[in-house]
């Protein structure tokens, strides 16, 4: 990783992060009426993935998306006024948070239903494949995707067909609330892969540098066995499932300690590791203002801008 | 040029032609390239395309179905290919929350040019999860157009429409309608077409889907030897519906019967009824009649099976209610039974 590499990482880790603290900072104001599922504590995994595939590569996410989005786009303004419900939004408010998208920049389709998205990746990959392309692409889900059949018949698919196609597992060990003993009938999910024909890795959510290793590691992996690969991401949610707000409070699972926070917080090793390559305190900060500065600007933008009109209810139905 | 050949033919033709000028354009599905080549609806197609354009897949509707609509995202032209209805519930996440939302929820960044086609079964035993349509089902969802080819030349127009409309069509194929003959046009293309006269009349308007257009048909020649005219219209496209021929038809006759291949209860034969109410309030003469599939699951055992299937009786008996005939004697008559139409097993 080079300087320029480091810090363009910080950034987008920043913009995430910055975004989605604004977006908990005004939902009260209850301008953006939408349902918002917070990335904070995931957001490393798609800037890592996001940083080793190709730029443009097809990628997949769930309505846990604005890390995704941000990531392969860093355009705050469609993003604010989609979740404040403008025309200006990328899906003319049409989308709202679950739904987020952005052809141009490869991110094709995310869903609020879990699981759904999986075969579309591997539609996208078959599309590759058809076209005699390599170029890889990525589906995100989370670890109760894997409790859908449709994640195990896109699996096999993409095996068989020895699709150029990277499983992304975002575990964080819940589905809304329910924890993964309660649900897996397996102890490990890359065990359970093991059985095709599909290369597999996992990484540290919390750490950046780890995510990146792991990504390069398994697609090299996967151009070397022409197969599949699945990553299995562990990280921290943060927050409760839908909505802005922590729910420690509410006994289900426990809160971490100070120390538990550092370490599983992305940004915060991220920014220590690069203070201990030398990095200037001061470089940080700079973008922080400027990320802050750019998000402010967006929110502004999106208050301001229009709702769309009357014949927008009718319009995008068919082509 | 045109040609003469079965509802099958027409299909098979179609695909080859689609493929032929759009290398974009692939047809899949469970057993889609085997010997049986889905009632010979794709014969030829792996032969002159190759198994990279025509291929089975796993026993895996719901993920297949999302690969169709991943591939048409990624600008592919895909043709899936059901040998039963039935079977699409299983992909009814893709078809209902994904299929035919992408494109509006994206303001209108995305298009997914799909078309499912998919066969209703009947007969021989099919029973209750060999036998659905589901268009109304279906055609619920706005966004996905759904059509029921019921002759040759629109078994061959309608597949051809499908695959060059650029947003998600079901295309329904009933089943009995594979073995029939026509002639067709190769040079006719319209888009996805609506409605269509396929008979004129002056008493009674019998609105029609798919097999009930020909039960339809044998009722208005029954009908025309006691001197009553039937016109029938067969709908072909039931979403979007374009109910304009079905109404300056019952302008002209005053009554209506619709003949839908479904259940009546929340159907498509409702949507039609409430638009017809609507639109020709003041001409009709009495109230409109509905036919369609008995209120239960589909028995197996014949002579139930004879009681659950609308007929042309029924739609002869509809026209004397109609008209205040008296009941026409049908016992010389012969009516459509799988006998003829259809040997089994599948």
């Amino acid at each position: 990783m080079n300087k320029g590499e480091g810090l363009r990482l910080y950034r987008t880790l920043t913009l995430i992060r910055r975004a989605e603290e604004a977006i908990r900072l005004h939902y009260g104001e209850d301008d953006m009426k939408t349902p918002v599922h917070l990335s904070i504590g995931q957001e490393a995994i798609p800037v890592g993935v996001c940083h080793v595939l190709p730029e443009g590569s097809p990628m997949f996410g769930t309505y846990r998306n604005h890390a995704l989005y941000l990531a392969l786009t860093e355009d705050t303004d469609r993003f604010f006024a989609e979740l404040h419900g403008k025309e200006a939004g990328m899906g003319r408010g049409k989308a709202g948070s679950m739904h987020l998208c952005e052809p141009s920049r490869g991110l094709l389709a995310t869903s609020a239903v879990v699981g759904t998205t999986i075969p579309l990746a591997v539609g996208a990959a078959l599309a590759q494949a058809y076209r005699h392309l390599r170029q890889p692409v990525a589906v995100f889900f989370g670890d109760g995707a894997a409790e859908e059949g449709v994640f195990w018949e896109s699996l096999n698919f993409a095996c068989q067909r020895s699709l150029n196609l990277l499983f992304v597992c975002e575990d964080n060990g819940l589905a809304i609330h329910a924890p993964a003993a309660d649900r897996r009938g397996f102890s490990s999910i890359t065990q359970a892969v093991g059985g095709f024909r599909c290369c597999t890795a996992t990484a540290d959510g919390s750490d950046l540098s780890a995510i990146i290793e792991a990504t390069r590691a398994l697609y090299r992996d996967m151009e070397a066995d022409k197969q599949p690969g699945l990553l299995h991401v562990s990280y921290f949610r943060f927050l409760e499932h839908v909505g802005i707000g922590e729910d420690f409070f509410t006994g289900y699972r426990q809160a971490p300690s100070d120390q538990e926070r550092r370490e599983r917080d992305p940004l915060i090793r991220f920014s220590s590791h690069l203070l201990s390559l030398g990095y200037h305190p001061a470089e940080l900060r700079a973008i922080d203002v400027e990320v802050d500065d750019q998000i402010c600007r967006s929110i502004g933008r999106a208050r301001s801008a229009d709702y769309p009109t009357a014949e927008a209810l009718y319009e995008d139905l068919w082509v | 040029m045109t040609e003469t050949m079965t509802y099958r033919e027409a299909l098979a033709f179609a695909a080859a032609k689609e493929m032929d000028a759009d290398p974009t354009v692939f047809v899949f599905g469970l057993d889609v390239p085997d010997h049986k080549r889905i009632f010979g609806s794709t014969k030829g197609l792996v032969e002159k395309f190759g198994p990279s354009r025509c291929f089975g897949t796993p026993l895996s509707e719901d993920a297949m179905t999302g690969v169709a609509i991943g591939a048409a995202l990624s600008g592919l032209r895909p043709v899936h290919v059901h040998i039963r209805a039935d079977f699409l519930l299983l992909g009814m996440n893709q078809i209902a929350n994904v299929m035919s939302s992408l494109r509006y929820m994206s303001g209108g960044a995305l298009r997914v040019p799909l078309v499912i086609r998919a066969v209703i079964g009947r007969g021989w035993g099919q029973g209750a999860q060999h036998s659905k349509s589901m268009h109304g089902l279906f055609g619920h969802f706005p966004g996905i157009k759904v059509g029921l080819p019921t002759s040759p030349q629109d078994a061959y127009s309608m597949l051809r429409a499908a695959i060059r409309d650029d947003n998600p069509v079901i295309l329904l194929e009933h089943r009995w309608l594979y073995d029939i003959e026509g002639s067709v046009d190769e040079q006719y293309l319209p888009p996805l077409p609506g409605p269509v006269v396929v008979r004129q009349g002056t008493d009674v308007t019998v609105a029609c889907t798919s097999w009930m257009t020909i039960e339809a048909m044998k009722a208005a020649d029954v009908l025309a030897r006691h001197g009553v005219r039937l016109e029938v219209i067969d709908i072909r496209t039931v979403a979007p519906l374009d109910e304009t021929p079905v109404v300056s038809s019952v302008a002209k006759t005053g009554r209506c019967i619709i003949a839908d291949y479904d259940w009546l209860y929340a159907g498509f034969s409702a949507e039609l009824a409430a638009r017809l109410a609507h639109h020709c309030f003041g001409v009709l003469k009495k109230p409109i009649e509905r036919i369609g599939f008995a209120p239960v699951p589909c028995p197996t055992t014949r002579p139930l099976e004879n009681l659950f299937y609308p007929s042309a009786v029924q739609i002869i008996r509809a026209v004397e209610r109609l008209l205040d005939l008296d009941s026409i004697d049908l016992s010389q008559e012969s009516f459509y039974s799988y006998e003829e139409r259809f040997k089994g097993p599948f």
